[in-house]
């Protein structure tokens, strides 16, 4: 029997944080439903490197003029895809999209005054390696305030999109920056129920990975859902 | 003492936030030149077997107020059962993507009705579409399935459907067919119809 290690919602956000305005009306208020896992969620969308362009992984220059480079301190990021028992998830796709070094993004709802860089787009994707490794190029985004309570701002981050091989393995997540003090005062990051939680959301600074007179680096692994693999296990008769 | 586990907690997820479209769907948020095109939005690359449909539908919130921000994937069988990579058909991805449209937030995809897939036990599930919805508000994305109203005798063996303890929220997971073959699937978050959402 394969299917996967369930989700522990005591370890993600619950639906309804009310301290997140916008979850309250965009909560369900039914508990889900649970039920065994089929092919529909053990299989997935697969994507191949060579779909990817070559700056799709460096985003200080994939939307900047020609001989002209984003704004901001130039960072790598770089991680594993993992899954619970520590595998390596090979050859999966995982997109990420960040504010600019002021902390604005290029968006037409984006209300902040910090100024747009014209050299920056704010998207990136990169497709893991054989052994689970992914790595990417970018500028440390600003943080930025936002609408909840008056004062509410987030602390530095990148969202990050990962597909897995397998629809229930389907996350999207945040990257936050070591040492960020806004990180214990953002409503978003208090979402998730436990302080190891947040923690397990923070980059590590990495001096051995940063480039010399060129770029620091930031660790980032992520972990997806495991799937179960083992040859005893028994379905009950009619399940 | 005892030995340690060999075992990783799943990253919390957080959510998709107000600016996912620049991540997933750039070009569609006006950031051109990155990527040629948005992924997901073509699901029928080639010759396809089975009834082409075309899926529409619109993600309400508790208030009854249709979300502009979201970004809704969906995943599923080709006309003969198999998924893509699985021996699916070549010219179908079984996966799309969409953002809605900008003014009403109507998601669109262009597919083909789904065959039926074996549940573990060897039973047939009836037709369906697996969703994924994540936006701003929606700390973890919510996971549910798209059931054709017109499938009503394999909607009745269904393993789920059949199973589940709310009877009357069947109707919230079936999309209804309209004059001109499109299938309708409103999702309502919250409230009377709230969807059925699923703990995969
Ligand atoms: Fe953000």
């Amino acid at each position: 029997m394969t299917g996967f290690i369930p989700r522990d919602r005591r370890w993600h956000p619950p639906a309804l944080t009310p301290d997140y305005k916008t979850s309250v009306k965009r909560s369900p208020s039914f508990a889900p439903l649970s039920f065994p896992t089929s092919l529909p969620e053990e299989t997935g969308p697969m994507f191949r490197d060579d779909m990817l362009g070559p700056n799709d992984s460096d985003l200080i220059h994939n939307f900047a003029k020609a001989g002209e480079s984003a704004v901001g301190p130039r960072i790598i990021v770089h991680g594993r895809v993992i899954d619970e028992f520590g595998r390596p998830v090979p050859n999966t796709l995982v997109e990420v999209w960040q504010a600019n070094a002021g902390g604005r993004y290029r968006h037409k709802k984006e209300s902040y005054l910090a100024p747009l860089d014209p050299n920056f787009g704010g998207c990136g994707r990169v497709v893991t390696d054989d052994h689970g490794y992914y790595e990417f190029r970018t500028i440390q985004p600003g943080p930025y305030p936002w609408p909840n309570t008056m004062n509410d701002w987030r602390p530095a981050h990148i969202h990050f999109s990962v597909f897995g091989h397998s629809f229930a393995q389907r996350l999207i997540t945040q990257m936050y920056f070591e040492g960020d003090p806004l990180i214990w005062k953002c409503p978003i990051v208090d979402t998730i129920p436990t302080r190891e939680g947040i923690e397990s959301l923070v980059a590590a600074l990495d001096m051995s990975r940063a480039i010399p007179m060129d770029s620091l680096a930031y660790k980032f692994d992520i972990v997806l859902r495991g799937r179960r693999q083992t040859h005893f296990e028994n379905r009950p008769e009619g399940l | 003492m005892v030995q340690k586990l060999e075992s990783y907690r799943e990253s919390p997820s957080q959510t998709a936030g107000p600016y996912v479209h620049i991540g997933c769907t750039p070009n569609f948020s006006g950031i051109t030149g990155v990527y040629p095109e948005d992924l997901g939005t073509t699901m029928i690359t080639g010759d396809v077997s089975g009834q082409r449909i075309t899926i529409k539908g619109t993600v309400y919130d508790g208030a009854g107020t249709a979300l502009r921000d979201a970004l809704i994937e969906v995943w599923q069988a080709d006309a003969n059962s198999k998924f893509a990579g699985k021996g699916g058909d070549t010219g179908f991805t079984g996966w799309g993507r969409s953002a809605g449209d900008m003014a009403t937030g109507e998601f669109t995809f262009e597919t083909v009705k789904p065959g039926r897939v074996a549940w573990p036990d060897g039973r047939l599930q009836a037709p369906h579409v697996t969703f994924w919805i994540v936006a701003r508000g929606i700390n973890l994305g919510l996971h549910t399935r798209m059931y054709f109203a017109d499938e009503a005798p394999a909607n009745a063996e269904d393993p789920i459907l059949t199973r589940l303890e709310h009877s009357q929220r069947i109707p919230t997971l079936l999309a209804q067919s309209e004059a001109d073959g499109t299938y309708r699937f409103d999702i309502h978050l919250q409230g009377a119809q709230e969807t059925i959402f699923f703990d995969i």
